[in-house]
């Protein structure tokens, strides 16, 4: 469904991607991994469109999307979320989901309607005559998912949905995710709660310094050498080794 | 974006009443003074549209009205055009203007106190231009000739020119709020709230601003048409002047910025409190601006929902039909 190959972006002298590339398959949910700083917001913001790539391409459902503004990327059924939450403050949380079904709704019933159908999926339901700013960080967190899904995407980047929340919460969202998965969507997301991303991904990629440096199921991930010195240092693999064996 | 209340219908009422009991007011001042300020308030719902519900804050508003106004009389003295021609003229080339002003600001990504500066310079420069350029009359502007009748769209009758600008209120304050409930206005809304998470879910940012900047153009050359064919002279000091600029974002910021009823409600009620003061101290000429400011800053403190928030706050009837769904 989506298919990434050799994006690249510096921003002055700081190379922060370099060459990375993914695939994504319809239906699959995919982690996308790595310390602070590796590149993966920047990854998404290329992908969605909102920084130009020096370099690369972007795929998506066969077609070139490389350089289309976000809005354009948006129209054919891609969409982000952001890390740091984004409500429309003044709004209620109804409005605010409904700026998202406005995408493919022109009318403001419908466009309402749709927005309470969805807010009501997502356990939103009581708080839809709330401002969107009495929301708690797992509400707007929430909203994020709610406001994105609203515009009838089929494939949700979402960038760290779980950082912040309290483990209960985390287990919320993690079931909402998959409910909306098996109603037909796709998901690419950076999660740092890892155990979110085993529960979820079935596939995850590790990004380092910019460079993908592994890809694989995330079981496997964790285990491998290059992942576990990304996060913990040069050495680590083999000290954790010696550990284990001694 | 709360649902109507008690408060607001009262504050809604009184307006509507102040404006029917002009006509029948012992002193024909009375009149003459709601129909400047029905102008403005015209002015005030143009800004309304992007500095109230698109968080645009434009300082510059002067500039659409200004060639509202220059582009009716301009076609009306120099080529001899109908003024209902000259009236859709002005209303077209107001547009054309915040259009313009618009797709060069947003181009570069302006926003904030930067574009605020810009419209104002835009302004400035109008001003300058149509004082030193002949075909618009240079320092001694441009007068139309008195030709009273439906076919001219001059009316000599006070009575009928209130009317008439009463339905022009009418009609934009309609207009303001079918734009209010619908895509178009909920994109502008978004927009002013998080352009970032707009751009996201599928919002187009850079068009929204410009095309609301058209519509305002649109209502403030209106805006400048009425003013033309109610005096029959403008000049550049008048139209493209920053007062007018000023005016235009005063009464929405008090009466409530973004908000259907507020750009009348601030205008009208800084008018009256003006005209007040003018009376209560005859000898102190510009105290209504002293006046003016003092408002403002209140407001600006105090009430950041303007006139229309505060009275928001009375009486909120709860949205029965919605609470049972959940």
């Amino acid at each position: 469904m989506l298919e990434v190959r050799n994006l690249s972006k510096s921003f002055g002298g700081l190379k922060a991607v370099t060459d990375a590339s993914l695939d994504v398959q319809e239906g699959s949910i995919v982690g996308l991994l790595g310390p602070n700083g590796a590149g993966k917001t920047t990854c998404f913001t290329m992908i969605a469109g909102f920084t130009k790539a020096d370099e690369g391409s972007v795929r998506f459902k066969g077609q070139d999307i490389t350089g289309l503004p976000p809005h354009r990327i948006c129209a054919l059924g891609m969409i982000r979320t952001f890390q740091i939450v984004q409500p429309f403050a003044g709004l209620t949380v109804q409005e605010n989901i409904a700026v998202g079904a406005y995408l493919h709704h022109h009318n403001r019933n419908e466009a309402m309607s749709v927005a309470r159908d969805v807010g009501k999926r997502l356990g939103m339901g009581a708080m839809l005559d709330r401002p969107a700013s009495s929301l708690t960080i797992a509400g707007r967190k929430r909203l994020e998912l709610a406001r994105a899904l609203a515009t009838g995407s089929k494939l949700l980047l979402l960038d760290e949905v779980m950082a912040g929340l309290i483990p209960s919460e985390i287990t919320e969202i993690v079931g909402i995710i998959r409910q909306i998965r098996d109603e037909g969507h796709t998901f690419l997301m950076i999660e740092h709660v890892m155990q979110a991303v085993m529960s979820l991904a079935e596939t995850a990629y590790v990004l380092n310094q910019g460079k993908m440096i592994a890809h694989g199921p995330p079981r496997e991930l964790v285990r491998d050498p290059s992942v576990v010195e990304a996060y913990l240092g040069h050495g680590a693999a083999a000290r954790l080794q010696e550990e284990n064996h001694a | 974006m709360k649902s109507q209340s008690i408060g607001q219908l009262a504050l809604a009422a009184a307006a509507v009443a102040y404006l029917i009991g002009v006509y029948f007011a012992s002193s024909p001042v009375w009149m003459g003074f709601t129909i400047n300020a029905l102008i403005i308030a015209v002015v005030a719902m143009s800004w309304n549209i992007t500095g109230g519900f698109g968080g645009l804050s434009s300082f510059g508003h002067a500039a659409l009205y200004g060639t509202g106004a220059y582009a009716s009389a301009i076609l009306q003295v120099k080529y001899g055009v109908n003024a209902w021609v000259g009236f859709a003229a002005g209303i077209l080339a107001g547009a054309a203007m915040g259009a313009f002003i618009g797709a060069l600001a947003f181009r570069y990504g302006l926003r904030g106190s930067y574009f605020a500066l810009v419209t104002l310079a835009f302004a400035e420069v109008l001003r300058i231009c149509a004082s030193s350029f002949e075909f618009t009359g240079g320092g001694s502007g441009l007068q139309l000739k008195l030709a009273p009748g439906l076919a001219n769209l001059q009316f000599a009758d006070r009575t009928v020119v209130y009317t008439a600008l009463l339905v022009v209120v009418a009609v934009v304050m309609i207009l303001t709020a079918l734009i209010k409930y619908s895509r178009f206005g909920a994109y502008l809304i978004a927009v002013r709230e998080n352009e970032d998470a707009a751009r996201a879910l599928g919002i187009d940012t850079y068009r929204i601003k410009v095309q609301a900047m058209a519509i305002s153009g649109a209502f403030g050359g209106l805006a400048g048409v009425l003013y033309l064919q109610l005096w029959l002279f403008i000049d550049s000091t008048v139209v493209y002047g920053s007062a007018i600029s000023v005016e235009a974002l005063i009464g929405p910021i008090i009466g409530g910025a973004g908000t259907v009823w507020g750009p009348l409600l601030g205008t009208l009620g800084l008018h009256l409190l003006g005209e007040g003061a003018k009376h209560l101290l005859p000898n102190a000429p510009g105290l209504n601006f002293v006046l003016y400011a003092v408002v403002l800053i209140c407001a600006l403190r105090f009430l950041p929902q303007g006139l229309v928030g505060l009275a928001g706050k009375f009486g909120a009837f709860t949205k029965k039909k919605e609470a049972e769904d959940a």
